[in-house]
């Protein structure tokens, strides 16, 4: 016989699966043919593989329930366990003070509750959108009167300076802002309103992932925004109006703030 | 950008949408009833949307896809054993009755998912993940984390340890003479 390397049980589980290559493949069943234990077992691997494989088969060819629709969940709808807004933002602040507080989950599925880059300031712009502009006594903590004071605020928490964009030409008064907290640090929420009393609010905090983003539409419920990022700072426009009233309104600020820094 | 989303989504589409019946497999092998899995795989997909631009490339899709319904899954193990096992009435009978009929050929299907449940968890992870999902071992060593040494000899302990279960289980149903009374 020739030379061969000895016979591995990785071999024998190679050959169960068919991953050997022919020349490995020949060795293995040569083996097999003078080694009965041996034989009978990976037999008995074979018949077991085949038996799984059986057994579930008919759960893969289920006709696939909507709630695992690619295009509801894309299109952010959870037929079943909707999160009411309020339970969301809970959560959020809850996440936040985990964070704060040094707890942290280890593995790939960390991260994934709380959103990064663009996605996570669209999420928080909804969320805080959702909490302020339906709060009839203090929607905004600093007034448009105090303007000045509120940018100084916001940043010198930011650690950028933060300019607050004029809608008036669309329509929409500047009402004031406040500092919110968001699994990422401080943010800046801008707030506005117009003579039929929709309100929209702008997100404003710096980013550390997608420094630079295109801007990109999200929707959450009723709640529709644009978000984009440019040089570290990300920006998310929100609001119940839709993305034909509010695409335009995100693109004039986008040019303001390119105008300002 | 509705065209931007299109796009993405059709990109998505594409690479997701064939892995959902395999996702939902391992999920149901994992966690028995199919509410519990569909479950996952709803939050699995839900993930994978919002963390698509995180992926690596289109041929690592599906190892990043079962990495993260594997972590999903497994928490809810842990979780389930912290609280202790509890099933709605209406799950349990819906998966009593998603129990495939028994084959009257060598190994019964409820049989050997039997036994399959009364391997340890990491054992039984990389037993479907390969013989199942036949993930390569480079990819379900990815999904769980582990060397590709360590794929292997769980792999192995898995098989062996089933083998000899189905074997007791066979003795156990030959019917055996009982033992009679001496005078």
């Amino acid at each position: 016989m020739n030379s061969t390397r000895p016979i591995l049980e990785d071999d024998l589980h190679a050959y169960v699966d068919g991953v050997l290559d022919a020349t490995r493949r020949a060795e293995v069943q040569a083996y097999l043919d003078s080694h009965a234990d041996s034989a009978a077992r990976v037999a008995a691997y074979i018949r077991q593989k085949a038996a799984l494989q059986a057994a579930l088969a008919g759960v893969a060819q289920e006709p696939i329930p909507p709630e695992l629709s690619l295009r509801h969940l894309v299109e952010g709808r959870r037929p079943r366990h909707a999160v009411p807004w309020r339970m969301a933002v809970a959560a959020v602040v809850l996440l936040a003070i985990g964070a704060a507080g040094g707890w942290s989950m280890r593995g790939p599925v960390s991260g994934a509750l709380i959103q990064s880059g663009i996605m996570g300031l669209a999420q928080e712009a909804a969320y805080t959108y959702d909490v302020y502009s339906t709060d009839q006594s203090h929607p905004v903590e600093f007034k448009a009167a105090d303007k000045t004071q509120l940018v100084e605020w916001i940043s010198s928490r930011l650690q950028r300076s933060i300019a607050v964009p004029d809608l008036s030409a669309s329509g929409y008064r500047f009402m004031g802002g406040r500092l919110v907290a968001t699994p990422h640090g401080p943010a800046g929420l801008l707030m506005y309103d117009n003579d039929q009393g929709v309100r929209l609010a702008m997100l404003v905090r710096p980013m550390t992932v997608d420094k630079t983003a295109r801007m990109t539409e999200h929707s959450a419920g009723a709640v529709n925004g644009y978000a984009w990022a440019e040089k570290g700072v990300g920006y998310s426009l929100v609001g119940v109006a839709s993305a034909d009233t509010l695409h335009p309104l995100a693109n004039e600020i986008r040019h303001q703030m390119e105008q300002k820094v | 950008m509705a065209v931007l989303m299109d796009l993405r989504m059709s990109d998505m589409a594409r690479l997701i949408e064939p892995l959902i019946p395999a996702l939902r497999r391992y999920a149901r092998a994992l966690v028995g009833d199919a509410a519990a899995a569909d479950d996952l795989v709803q939050d699995c997909l839900e993930r994978t949307i919002s963390r698509w631009h995180q992926r690596r490339d289109d041929g690592d899709t599906r190892a990043w896809t079962f990495t993260i319904l594997h972590n999903l899954a497994i928490s809810r193990l842990r979780q389930r054993s912290r609280r202790g096992r509890h099933i709605e009435l209406d799950d349990a009978e819906e998966a009593a009755m998603a129990q495939p009929a028994a084959q009257e050929d060598g190994l019964r299907e409820t049989d050997i998912m039997a036994a399959v449940n009364r391997l340890p968890e990491d054992q039984r992870c990389v037993l479907l993940l390969i013989s199942v999902e036949e993930l390569s071992y480079a990819d379900a060593a990815r999904v769980l984390d582990v060397p590709i040494g360590t794929v292997m000899s769980r792999l192995a302990r898995a098989r062996e340890r089933l083998r000899q279960l189905m074997q007791d289980e066979s003795l156990v149903a030959t019917p055996r003479p009982r033992l009679r009374s001496v005078k």
